[in-house]
């Protein structure tokens, strides 16, 4: 499936394939810590377990501090 | 996931997962028992509140405000920022931060460490480093320190409340055992220092118990206008390296860094109970009329640098 991914700590949008179900799948490919994002679908705050289906759009907000 | 409500979660805790109600009022409750717990707020205090227009100062300053309402407290509150002078950074969060103070009623008083010392961060740091190799955060945290107290007394504060969360106090614990300061270490805890003095303004940290994300949630759900603006010093120091070890114990070993805390608690009036007896008197500074350890204080000694 394709998932649009918008990243706030690199103020990037992109699609990226992902062969997998999770969030927590998701996070585990782009190689990034569960501990330093939240993640967004819809407006919505999720959490890892969620299942993600083909075009869903997901926001990660960066949860460290900009200092 | 979903929580015990059966309402779709937004966070998963050690103990189990919150929805976006339960999680306000688990986070809420943490922080006012916090206050409690440790007497951060007395209805006598007037509060400064150290604020940079971030995720944790906005939540303190709200939080507080929240706090004294709940109690009927008339405690005077105000709010303090010290712009260091970090282009491209510090004017962003400092806009955030007046808007903030403008919707709630609060009294924002603005520092510059240009006006007070004749240079901005950005200038200050490469003649500084050129001689002593010092990182910008370290010029940066005397800076505030000092300017916060300072201005903190002068406004009559008798408490400066600061947005540390869990995360910053676990870093602060672990930057403090790899580098072997034990005596710094015993300043930490939910209030700082370890001797009172008529110059010193207590700091207090009611975040101390809330994660980073936790606090990151919050302001997120309370729309707080928090935007994420990187400091171009922010992975300069040590402290980053410790924040991303932290971060991977903690997604393999859920409970880490409170384990860090609670551990950290449990010594911490052994560690004030040394460092007293190791530390000298605390002196004032010979050039400024500061608090200081020694006959010049950190900023007057920066300050010789610059010169």
């Amino acid at each position: 499936m394709n998932i649009t991914l918008k990243q706030e700590r690199t103020n990037t949008t992109h699609t990226i394939s992902f062969p997998r179900k999770t969030v927590k799948d998701l996070l585990q490919q782009l190689n990034i810590n569960s501990e330093t994002v939240i993640i967004i679908r819809n407006n919505t705050v999720i959490t890892e377990d969620e299942l993600l289906k083909n075009d869903d759009e997901i926001e990660l907000l960066s949860v460290v501090s900009g200092g | 996931m979903l929580c015990h409500c059966q309402k779709p979660a937004v966070i998963t805790l050690q103990h189990g997962s919150l929805c976006q109600l339960h999680f306000l009022n688990y986070f809420e409750d943490k922080v006012f028992k916090t206050i409690k717990r440790y007497q951060l707020i007395e209805k006598n205090d007037t509060l400064c509140i150290a604020a940079s227009g971030g995720k944790d100062s906005l939540t303190i300053l709200y939080l507080a405000q929240k706090y004294l309402q709940k109690n009927n407290f008339n405690t005077p509150l105000f709010a303090l920022a010290i712009d260091e002078g970090i282009k491209n950074y510090r004017k962003s969060t400092l806009k955030d931060l007046k808007q903030f103070c403008k919707d709630y009623s609060i009294k924002l008083n603005v520092i510059a460490a240009k006006k007070e010392f004749n240079y901005t961060l950005d200038q200050a740091y490469p003649k500084i480093n050129k001689d002593t190799k010092k990182k910008p955060c370290n010029i940066c945290g005397v800076w505030r320190r000092y300017l916060l107290n300072k201005y903190a007394r002068k406004l009559n504060a008798t408490k400066v409340i600061t947005g540390h969360n869990l995360d910053d106090e676990a870093q602060a614990i672990i930057m403090n055992i790899f580098k072997a300061n034990t005596d710094l270490a015993a300043h930490l805890g939910p209030i700082s220092g370890i001797n009172e003095h008529e110059l010193f303004v207590q700091r207090v940290k009611p975040l101390y118990f809330c994660t980073e994300k936790e606090t990151k949630l919050y302001s997120l759900i309370k729309k707080f206008p928090v935007q994420f603006i990187e400091c171009p010093y922010a992975n300069e120091g040590l402290r980053s390296n410790i924040r991303d070890m932290l971060n991977d114990f903690e997604t393999k070993y859920k409970g880490t860094k409170q384990g860090i805390i609670n551990s950290f608690l449990a010594l911490l009036p052994l560690l004030k109970l040394q460092a007293k007896n190791n530390a000298n008197e605390i002196k004032v500074c010979q050039q400024c009329q500061e608090p200081a350890h020694q006959n010049i204080c950190n900023t007057c000694k920066i300050q010789s640098l610059l010169r």
